[in-house]
């Protein structure tokens, strides 16, 4: 009985997520094939413009420059892209929280996805500028699949946690947006890490998203796969911010609706 | 067994200066113990409990709770204190219009909503022409959301909340959706959903319709319970006679007079009405030019106020 039931339930959430994934990419993209477009293009000109600014400084003595940079731009857009949306998803579907009694995870998650598969497009360029760039495909290069896990797992996780914050305080989006920035700098997107002694390159992994960022260039650029304890760094990164999530949304999930 | 179950329930908002402000100024406060928050109780110790096919009134003024509670009731809150529980699936009709996606056309918003209100796909394609049938949007299917008038929305809302065979109902004032017409065709089909036996719960301000739907009646004010009750009448009748005189019952005997002044005034009332219908009546007849008038006057006069016709005017009738 009780498992007929979470069948049942499952089987509705799963009809809901699938209405919910169709509307945010009615809303994003709004029936328009450019909205599409667009959403490439847009990383590939934030590309071009840092590639011409960044060359002169430190693209001279990298490998690689142009897929050193993309490999940041990537994963980084993808974080900023996808835990802004989460971070919105509540407090945008608020008129639905104080009127029916639906899952409110459901409506982080489906953001979520739309912000992957954005990110699944811009990957495919990205592999193309590989080609372009000469870079030695192989099968190492399977080894990406998981931080694009851990990287999409995070995401939710934080998402799950500004989502929460917003209602509570609604600056966070502002607050937020300075902490991105900082972020920003601090990825070692554009520049290397070569100046500074091991000592404090080692303090950059505390970074989750740098971590992510180095993974991707250890394979595409390096060729080889990371050592073990760097992917229980990633994983660990990714499953603590998803558990803080899970434990803040089990927490206020009957309190949101008195902030809304 | 009963389906629904509330035993104390009590629930708590917090008001003042928490909502809507910054983290930034949500420190300075904190720093400068400017920081106040107070709680609200929208319902105190409510308790009752219902058994499958009973209808209950809920009935009170303007911010007594009732809402509140139906949310608790569905889920949406959940009580400070005391418990609820409730057997079987529940279909809230909660003002509905809202949360819906302006953007997208009249047929994804019905999935969207649908999938909300926890129907599965199979159900949906099965229903959704009936539902589009019943809020009559045949010709709007594919017209963007925000390209409807707002009675067309409630009435989307309405068609889509209503076609379920739920265990629970719970209907808040929604029977005003749309113009006259759809107005009885929406009561008609609550009026059908009710009588398939299912439990409901029903927030109106109309109390003819709470005397109408109801075998039992719960009364809140300012958050306190002041009746549960099966004797939907007695209470109704108090109602109304507290709506007039705002001096709320004490006890089981105030309930009673309050019901009793209600009964007398009601009665006065339809005294003054007949007695003033009937001296507008003679007036016609004894000013009146056209014959056919006067007479129709007369008739009604002896059908409703026999007492008030006299000889003279009987006689005078005769000469015509």
């Amino acid at each position: 009985m009780k498992y007929n039931r979470t069948i049942e339930n499952l089987k509705k959430n799963t009809f809901l997520f699938q209405q919910l994934v169709n509307r945010d990419f009615m809303q994003k993209y709004k029936r328009t094939v450019l909205g599409m477009f667009w959403s490439v293009l847009n990383p590939l000109l934030t590309l071009l413009v840092m590639r011409v600014i960044f060359t002169d400084f430190f693209g001279r003595n990298t490998a690689h420059y142009t897929i050193y940079l993309f490999s940041g731009n990537i994963v980084m857009s993808f974080f900023r892209e996808a835990t802004n949306n989460g971070m919105t998803s509540l407090m945008n579907n608020s008129g639905i929280i104080q009127k029916i009694n639906v899952p409110k995870y459901l409506f982080l998650f489906s953001r979520n996805v739309s912000s992957f598969v954005n990110f699944l497009l811009t990957l495919g360029v990205y592999f193309i500028f590989c080609i372009l760039d000469g870079i030695t495909f192989g099968p190492h290069m399977f080894a990406l699949v998981f931080p694009v896990i851990c990287l999409t797992v995070l995401n939710i996780g934080v998402g799950m946690i500004l989502s929460a914050w917003y209602i509570f305080f609604r600056d966070t989006q502002y607050l937020y947006g300075v902490f991105l920035t900082l972020l920003n700098y601090l990825s070692v997107i554009f520049y290397t890490l070569d100046r500074y002694t091991p000592e404090v390159q080692r303090r950059f992994l505390f970074n989750p998203i740098y971590c992510i960022i180095k993974y991707f260039r250890t394979v595409v650029i390096d060729g080889t796969i990371p050592s073990l304890p760097f992917h229980f760094l990633c994983a660990g990164y990714a499953l603590f911010f998803f558990v803080v999530g899970c434990i803040m949304y089990k927490k206020y999930n009957h309190k949101f609706v008195y902030y809304l | 067994m009963a389906v629904i179950e509330c035993k104390n329930v009590s629930i708590r908002y917090i008001t003042g200066d928490f909502k809507s402000i910054g983290l930034k100024e949500y420190f300075v406060r904190k720093m400068t113990g400017n920081y106040h928050v107070e709680e609200f109780w929208a319902d105190r110790n409510i308790t009752f409990s219902l058994d499958k096919g009973d209808m209950l009134g809920i009935i009170g003024s303007n911010g007594a709770g009732k809402s509140t509670l139906l949310k608790a009731i569905t889920g949406i809150m959940r009580p400070a204190e005391g418990s609820v529980h409730t057997e079987g699936s529940i279909a809230a009709l909660l003002e509905l219009a809202s949360g819906f996606d302006n953007e997208m056309t009249v047929r994804e918003n019905t999935y969207l909503r649908g999938a909300m209100l926890g129907y599965t796909k199979d159900f949906l394609d099965e229903k959704y022409n009936e539902i589009i049938e019943f809020a009559e949007l045949e010709e709007f299917q594919d017209y963007l959301f925000k390209q409807l008038s707002s009675g067309m929305k409630s009435r989307l809302a309405f068609a889509i909340a209503c076609l379920v065979d739920p265990d629970i109902l719970i209907l808040d004032e929604v029977l005003s959706v749309g113009d006259g017409a759809f107005q009885r065709k929406s009561g008609d089909k609550m009026k059908e959903i009710l009588a398939g036996g299912i439990t409901g719960m029903f927030v109106s301000h109309s109390v003819p319709a709470v005397r109408d739907v109801c075998n039992k009646i719960l009364w809140i004010d300012h958050g306190k319970q002041i009746a549960f009750s099966d004797d939907v009448e007695l209470y109704c009748d108090a109602y109304e006679e507290f709506l007039y005189t705002k001096k709320l019952p004490k006890n089981e005997e105030d309930v009673h007079k309050l019901a009793v002044a209600y009964q007398e005034r009601m009665k006065a009332l339809r005294e003054e009405n007949q007695e003033k219908e009937a001296r507008k009546l003679e007036t016609i007849i004894e000013n009146g030019d056209k014959p056919s008038a006067v007479k129709t006057a007369i008739r009604i006069l002896r059908k409703n106020h026999p007492e008030a016709l006299n000889e003279e005017i009987i006689a005078e009738e005769k000469l015509d």
